[in-house]
Formats: structure tokens, sequence, C-alpha cells
């Protein structure tokens, strides 16, 4: 008998029946199809768009996430040099290969190094979009993609997120729902990889003290694009 | 790992006379507790959540053949394979096999306690592979040749100072002047040590928090991000996971995950929560090119049906370990092998016999605390209980104390003769030690003794004052 039969028979010798048949794994099945939503805490959920963004901030601050608001895209490129002026970083950035940044006017930043694709081992700097945002825990929800390197989320010293404020949803939840509504590549419903990232790599294993950069990100910025006012005309 | 729980009482006695783990459990037993509290106290619905929890757990368990399936149809259809093993030799051998077809040299490692419970390491040491442990906790105690004490703080039983001594034995081609004294220096040399093992490693191995039946996906949650270097940068990203893992869907992970971090380390949710699902796609710029998963039985399915099947709900979140007055007063060395704690005394007997293990549940001052704070609601108290019967029924435990429990059981089911017999000895002790209001030795009860002094009664037993009162207020 293979593991895999061996381990099968024992479980169900355990549960006392045969393969799971009739209405028991027609309800199984209708259970995985429905995949029905479990509590929601009130906490975000409850709140109207401007509420919920106000809680990603204070949720995101609150575990060490630097947010900065501006007004419009033209504004993006200007944020990402004064941010790394303030931090004392070197004025070179490597961005993810997305559509939704092309919009980006790098032309008016000379002075800053731009280069696109995946996250190489000297890279300080990266720039990312995300999926989503959620408002719950102050997490960020990125995904895999040929034009999203999940290398970049990790590699730099230094983690950039472009992030609108019509992105913020109230769970993880939420979260899910976007993913599934998405077109899919081929075959695969999900991307490879869905990293929620919720502040700056850290870690308390001397001591309990908290450090944060240890493997992962020291920084953790986002630049929030308030773009409230067009998704409340919706 | 070969246990040590036989020796419990030695290595018990041997951690209450360690000062520098007396220290770092002082930190850990305070830190940990507090912290959350303070997360459950912000989050309302945290006991519904918990009910929740529990029930997706059971429900789950109570199809586990049916999600099984279903997660392995849903890996293959992403491209990745399952690789099941029934004992820890056919896991081990499962991921040599998966190294060795890639003629692997490097293997990088996330925190897995299912990766101890099958010793991997040392197979893969054995086989000519190097594993680098990447979790900072991981990485210290793998330098130091000893196992995890807590099942997510490995090192904490440690201080810094034992850190920069294991540190500068293992560095030796850094500068032996550099100045490593505190925390901040020695994340940062550890950082600075690790990030060329990422680049370099052939294989990335990480345990995984969740399985989901849904998507074919695992979920590892992490605060370092080094569970995601390790799994994004090889060629081959191997996940070893036992069976319980399995939950039928991403809403069902979702609640799961609202209760792990606060209950672990009063996170409202841990820096990195990562779903993998296959290998990378066409066009992906990065990830791995094989993505496999070795789905581990290892004694789990054994306990389905019996008294400690409700043990498969454990999201090993540690929360018992914190609360625990056994574990923060001993240490998780003294258990004796990979899971300590209220936890390990109910599942380690389970998985390598409670002749190995008997010790442990008898390690419980039945306090509940653990039970009260378990995410979901696992009644470990009572199955300490279930294991100590075994032990009574099987004969493990010695005929002196098996002939007094076997006394105290006959009186104890006469009350009549019960509260003659203890009013006679209250009144016995109280009039011996009169005097002194206190007795410094007593028969049968020398291990007691030899540290406090038993208070003297005062005359009356519990149960006649109690009576009496009860009169009174008629």
């Amino acid at each position: 008998m293979s593991a895999r039969d061996d381990v099968l028979a024992r479980i169900r010798s355990g549960l006392g029946r045969g393969e799971l048949t009739g209405d028991a794994a027609t309800a199984a099945a209708a259970r995985i199809a429905e995949h029905s939503r479990n509590l929601i805490p009130a906490r975000a959920a409850a709140l109207d768009p401007p509420a919920r963004l106000d809680l990603f901030v204070a949720m995101a601050e609150a575990v060490q996430t630097t947010v900065t608001r501006i007004i419009a895209d033209i504004d993006i490129s200007g944020e990402v040099a004064r941010y790394l002026a303030a931090e004392n970083l070197p004025a070179e950035l490597r961005v993810a290969p997305d559509p939704s940044l092309d919009s980006i006017s790098w032309s008016e930043r000379p002075l800053l190094n731009i280069r696109y694709g995946k996250a190489e081992p000297g890279d300080a700097v990266s720039l990312t979009p995300c999926l989503a945002a959620i408002a719950e825990t102050g997490t960020l929800m990125l995904i895999s993609g040929e034009a999203t390197p999940t290398t970049l989320n990790f590699l730099p010293d230094t983690h950039i997120v472009l992030l609108r404020a019509s992105q913020v949803v109230a769970a993880y939840e939420d979260g899910w729902d976007l993913l599934r509504q998405r077109p899919g590549d081929g075959p695969h419903r999900l991307p490879r990889t869905v990293n929620f990232i919720t502040g700056p790599s850290r870690t308390g294993d001397i001591e309990q003290k908290i450090e944060l950069g240890a493997h992962g990100p020291r920084r953790l910025h986002v630049i929030l694009v308030d773009d409230a006012k067009a998704s409340r005309r919706k | 790992m070969d246990p040590t729980s036989r020796a419990f009482i030695e290595n018990a006695h041997a951690g209450l006379a360690n000062p520098v783990l007396r220290r770092a459990l002082g930190i850990a037993g305070s830190g940990f507790p507090a912290r959350r509290a303070e997360a459950i106290a912000r989050l309302p619905e945290f006991e519904a959540l918990r009910e929740e929890g529990r029930a997706i757990k059971d429900h789950t368990i109570a199809h586990l053949d049916y999600y099984l399936e279903l997660y392995e149809k849903n890996v293959t259809a992403a491209g990745g394979m399952v690789h099941w093993a029934r004992d820890a030799a056919e896991a081990r051998a499962a991921v040599l096999d998966i190294c060795r077809s890639v003629d692997a040299k490097i293997v990088t490692k996330g925190k897995s306690m299912v990766a101890e419970e099958i010793a991997l390491n040392d197979h893969l040491e054995k086989n000519g592979i190097v594993p680098v442990e990447t979790d900072l906790g991981e990485y210290i105690i793998q330098l130091r040749h000893e196992p995890p004490s807590h099942i997510i703080a490995p090192a904490i039983h440690l201080m810094k100072e034992q850190v920069e001594e294991a540190f500068r034995a293992a560095h030796t081609e850094l500068d032996p002047a550099r100045v490593i004294a505190e925390a901040p220096q020695l994340c940062a040399e550890a950082r600075a040590i690790l990030r060329p093992q990422f680049l370099a490693a052939d294989v990335g191995i990480t345990g995984a928090n969740f399985l989901v039946a849904e998507t074919g996906s695992s979920i590892i949650v992490t605060n370092e991000g080094n569970g995601d270097l390790t799994q994004t940068l090889p060629k081959v990203h191997i996940v070893v996971a036992s069976l319980e893992k399995i939950v039928p869907t991403l809403e069902d992970a979702s609640t799961l995950l609202r209760l792990l971090a606060r209950s672990a380390t009063g996170q409202e949710f841990s820096s990195y929560t990562t779903m993998s699902t296959g290998p990378r796609r066409p066009g992906d710029l990065d990830g791995p090119e094989q993505y496999h998963v070795v789905l581990v039985d290892n004694g789990r399915s054994a306990m389905i049906g019996g008294e400690f099947q409700e043990m498969l709900r454990c999201l090993r979140c540690a929360a018992c370990l914190n609360h625990c007055p056994v574990y923060t007063a001993i240490g998780g060395h003294a258990y004796g092998w990979v899971y300590p704690g209220p936890m390990g005394a109910v599942l380690t007997p389970a998985l390598i016999g409670v002749g190995e293990a008997g010790h442990l549940p008898n390690a419980s001052s039945f306090c509940g605390r653990c039970e009260s704070v378990c995410p979901v609601k696992i009644p470990l108290p009572k199955m300490m209980r279930h294991w100590r019967e075994r032990q009574f029924a099987e004969r493990r435990i010695a005929p002196s104390y098996r002939a007094g429990l076997k006394y105290w059981a006959w009186v104890a089911q006469r009350p009549a003769l019960y509260h003659a017999l203890v009013e006679i000895k209250a009144r016995l002790l109280g009039w011996l030690g009169k005097t002194r209001g206190r007795f410094r030795a007593m028969p049968l009860a020398g291990g007691w003794t030899q540290i406090r002094d038993m208070p003297a009664p005062e005359g009356r037993s519990f149960h006649a004052l109690w009576a009496e009162r009860q009169r009174a207020k008629r």
C-alpha cells in the first residue's frame, strides 16, 4: 500500500467510516464552493471609506510603517526623492515593471537612478504597487506576477509601496475576493505568491527586544495617493 | 532528535538551578502574557473568534481525508507535487530525494517544528548537505548544537551574552575586536552572515502554518522575512507540514490567522503572512522552479477517533507555554523533546509514547491557564488527566504510588469515612504542631517539606467548618 493510501486509510479508520460519500461529500464540496465568510471584526468592517483609510494609516504606523499622504500622481516622484533624501538613502531605485507605475514622472527627477525588474543583491531601495491594503491591521497585500516580482518585497533594505486610497479595504476577506475576481493567468486562479505585509521585518529572538530589519526590509514606506474623492463618486 | 523526556525530573532540576535560564524565562514569562492581554483587549470579538476557530478545526479533522485529497488535487493543478510520509523516516527520505535530484549543496530553512520532529537537519548533514537555519533564534541554537526550547522563540532560554559567545565562536572570519554586546549588533551580524547563504542556497525548506484545501496553497507566518527569502530565492521550495495543518478555505485561514498572532506574540498580525501556490509561473521574474509539499503523518492519524483527537486543533501559537507556571520555571529543554509546555505534555506522549514521555503530563498543577488562553480551546488539563489514567491502567507508575492512589480512591468514595479520617488527622496534626504552628518535616512528604514548611492545621477540617457555617445560615 502506498504511503498516501495508508495514511488516508488510517484517517478513515479513526473517523470510523469509509471514503466520504453522498450527502456528506456534497456538503463538504458546497462548503468549499461557497467559501462563506466567518465572523469579521467590526473594527474596520463598520467604517465608511474615509474612516477606514484613517484606520489603515493608524494601524500601519503602529507597527513602524511610515505613511505619506499625497494628493495627485504628479507628486509621486517628488515624494520618492524627498523620502530618500530625508532617510539619507542613495538616489537609486529598483522599480517593479508594472504598468500602474508607468505614469510616474521620473523625468522630473534626473538625479534618481531608476532601474526596473526583480531585486538584485545590491539594491538598496525598491518601489512596488500593491493589490490592496487591509485597514483592520494596517496590512499591505501584494501579489507576484510578471510585473511584480516577490524579491522586491524582501531583498532591498527599504521597500516603498504605492497605494491608492481606493485600494484600502476592510478585511483580509475583501482581499481574497479581489484575488478571486482577477482574470487569472491561464490555468491558475491565484498568483504564485500573495504577501500580506504588516510593517518592516523584525525579530524579538534576543531577550524579547524588538529589532527592525532582521532579514527583510528595515524600512517600509507607503506613499498613499488620496484618490478617495474619486472612489466616493463611484 | 533522541528524546530525553525520561530524565524530566533531573532536567527540571537542572533548569531550576540555571541562573541564565531563570533570567531569560523571567523576561518571557512576563512579556508574552502582557502583550497577548493587550491585543485581546483591543479585539472585542476575540472570544467569538475562538469558538469559530475551534469549530473550523473540528470540522476539518472530521473531514480530514476529504480535504487532504482536495488539497493534493489543487497543489498538483498548480504545478506542485505532494509527497505523503507515514513517519519521520519517510519524510526525511522524501526531502533528501528532492535535494539530491537537483544536486543540492546548501539548503536554507525557515523555522519548522515538524522539521525538528523528524530531525531533518541531522539527516541532511549526514548525507553531505549543509542545512542553514535562517530564523535568528533557530540560527543561534543551530550554532550551539542544541534543540529549540520554545515553539515560536527557539532561543528564549538564552541571554545576549550567550548569543555573542556563539557568534564569536562561529564567525571566525570577522574581526575579533568587533563589538557585538547588544541585540542590534547581533541582529546586524546575523543578517550580514546569512544574506549570502540565502543567495547561494539550492533548496529552501519551510514549514507551514496552514495548508488551504480550496486553493492548494501553503501559508507561512513570520516576522523576520527569512521564510520568504528561503522560499523565493532557491530553485526549489519544499514545504514540510503535518496533516492537521489543513483548513478548507481562505476564509477559514483568515479566522485562524486573527487568532494566531494575537495568541502567540500579542501582535495584531505578524509582519509577513505569505501564501504560496505552486512554482513560479511562465513570465515570472523570480520564485522557485519547483514546489514540493512533504505531508507528514508521524502519529497524527492514530490520534483521530481517540481521546486526544482535539489536540489536532493546535495552531502552535505557544500561548499555553507562555502562561504555564511549570514551563516558565523550568524552561523547554526539561521536557526532553521537540514540544514543551502543556501542548507538549499532551502531544509528546501521543507521538513518542507514554512510556518515553510519561513524566510530562504529570508536570502540571492543573491550574488551567493553558486551556483558558488556548485560541482553539483545547482541553489540555483534561487530556493530561487522560494520560495519567492510562499510566495508572497500564501500571506505568511506581507500585507505592499506585497503592497510595488506590487507598485514597477507596476512602474518597466513602464520604462518611473520609470526613471522619480527615477530622481525626486535622485534630492530630493540630495538636502535634501546636507549639511551632508548622512542621519542618513530614513523613511521606519529604520532597514537599524540603523547601517549605507545612503549616499546622488549626484543629478542624474544611468540610466540618463548612457544614457548621451552612447550619448557622439556616
